[in-house]
């Protein structure tokens, strides 16, 4: 029975994101660096994510993850993601799940806004999302086969200081990680940063589809900085991805990013790409499905 | 397989989580006399965070005052992201109060503006600095342009007394 609830978990979701009434969401195109923007309360994003990487001297891969993300207060907002890969001319693997938490910290807007960031993760070995970089992952580390990869079962936390600012038009987030596998190991660190804009600050006179204020543009910069035994950049890999954004008024976002590693102990190439889409009114719905009232 | 478990247990618990915020916004929810007491009185903490706003941002004027486009565009984006809290036609929705009584149609331009800026986090109002300034104004001209409700009724009419009360 339980072997089901992946499936019935997936199906409820995507029945509630086509029953709800979508929004038209207004989201930076970061894929690994996070702003300071959280979810509107009782609204749902529901979000499928893609990264084709290359494999220096292996297989290169493709890994999904499907995240949920919902507002809970004006200051609270909790995601759920589920993971998987397929490495060509190897398998295709599920890899695990994640649940993340964003606290925004201050009342109100400042120059730089602090959210903290609590995640708890059980994933495997086999686990190739690349969703953040840190301490000496590398490249190689993807040259494990599926099958032995998956038997190694990590339990992690992984804890973020999210600092961003929004400035004339512009985004600026800047995160640092630390993350730590439960079973004795170090703490492990890393960093986002990232900046993007929209092509217009100004809201157009009529909905459409292509208007430039719906296009967001930008780039991120991540990688790992050591652990707590060896902290720096030595033996750590790093990435430059420009991104973009596009909102549509339907309540559709897509997203793509081409990635460059920075060094050999980078992949060399990554594509990412993104589609979501926001539905309002998410928690109540759900009440009212369990019978709540509005 | 306990993963998938957890999984549907945390996302149950967060939506039951959300129940009393959701609830604690919404204006006109509830029957009995305590709970439209409470309703108001959160209605008017609502309008009063208002008040809050600091002189400088009280006396800034809107850079789009003078924008024929601004009210078409500040209609779109509020039907966008603000109507389904405040209403359609910003007469108040479930979750938030309506933007056409004489709190907010008397606030300046520049209140108006750093309560868009700064939401009222603890209160459910999101904060939308994620719009770029001249949204935002594009939304403060939209508002500033709706003026006081067409046909109030006599409940709608005793709400802004009952504020002051309240106060």
């Amino acid at each position: 029975m339980l072997r089901f609830l992946p499936a019935t978990f997936a199906v409820l979701f995507v029945v509630a994101a086509l029953l709800a009434r979508p929004l038209t969401a207004q989201e930076n195109p970061y894929f690994v660096a996070y702003d300071h923007n959280l979810e509107e309360p009782g609204n749902q994003e529901i979000e499928y994510f893609s990264t084709f990487g290359t494999q220096r001297a292996g297989n290169d891969f493709h890994a999904v993850w499907g995240e949920f993300e919902y507002g809970v207060t004006a200051w609270w907002t909790t995601e759920f993601y589920l993971d998987a890969q397929t490495t060509f001319h190897n398998s295709t693997a599920y890899t695990g799940f994640k649940w993340e938490n964003r606290f925004r910290v201050l009342k109100h807007e400042h120059w730089i806004n602090p959210v903290l960031y609590a995640e708890f993760e059980d994933i495997n070995g086999a686990d190739k999302t690349l969703k953040e970089i840190v301490g000496h992952d590398a490249q190689s580390d993807f040259l494990v086969p599926n099958k032995t990869a998956q038997l190694e079962h990590k339990r992690e936390v992984e804890l973020k200081l999210i600092l961003s600012s929004n400035i004339h038009g512009w985004n600026f987030s800047e995160n640092i990680i630390t993350e730590k596998n439960l079973s004795n190991e170090p703490w492990e660190f890393g960093y986002a940063l990232g900046a993007s804009r929209p092509l217009s600050l100004k809201g157009s006179t009529k909905r459409c589809n292509f208007c430039r204020q719906n296009f967001v543009v930008g780039a991120e910069m991540y990688g790992g900085l050591g652990d707590r035994h060896s902290f720096g950049l030595r033996e750590t890999s790093h990435y430059f991805a420009p991104a973009a954004a596009w909102n549509l008024p339907s309540g559709w976002t897509l997203r793509l990013s081409p990635g460059f590693g920075l060094n050999d102990y980078s992949h060399r190439f990554l594509l990412r790409w993104c589609v979501s889409r926001e539905v309002t009114g998410f928690g109540e719905m759900v009440r009212h499905m369990f019978g709540g009232k509005s | 397989m306990k993963a998938p478990l957890v999984a549907v247990l945390i996302c149950g618990t967060m939506v039951l989580l959300s129940t009393p915020a959701g609830k604690s916004q919404n204006p006109e929810s509830g029957a009995n006399g305590s709970s439209a007491t409470g309703r108001e009185n959160k209605t008017a903490q609502v309008y009063a965070e208002l008040d809050k706003a600091p002189q400088k941002a009280r006396v800034r004027a809107n850079p789009l005052e003078h924008d024929p486009d601004a009210i078409a565009a500040g209609r779109l984006l509020f039907e966008d992201h603000c109507a389904e809290c405040h209403g359609a036609q910003a007469e108040g929705g479930k979750k938030a109060p309506s933007l056409r009584v004489p709190e907010v149609q008397n606030a300046t331009p520049g209140t108006l503006f750093w309560l868009l800026t700064n939401g009222v986090v603890r209160k459910g109002m999101p904060v939308w600095s994620k719009l770029p300034e001249p949204q935002r104004w594009q939304v403060v001209r939209f508002l500033k342009s709706l003026g006081a409700p067409p046909a109030a009724s006599p409940e709608a009419a005793a709400k802004p007394a009952t504020k002051q009360a309240n106060r």
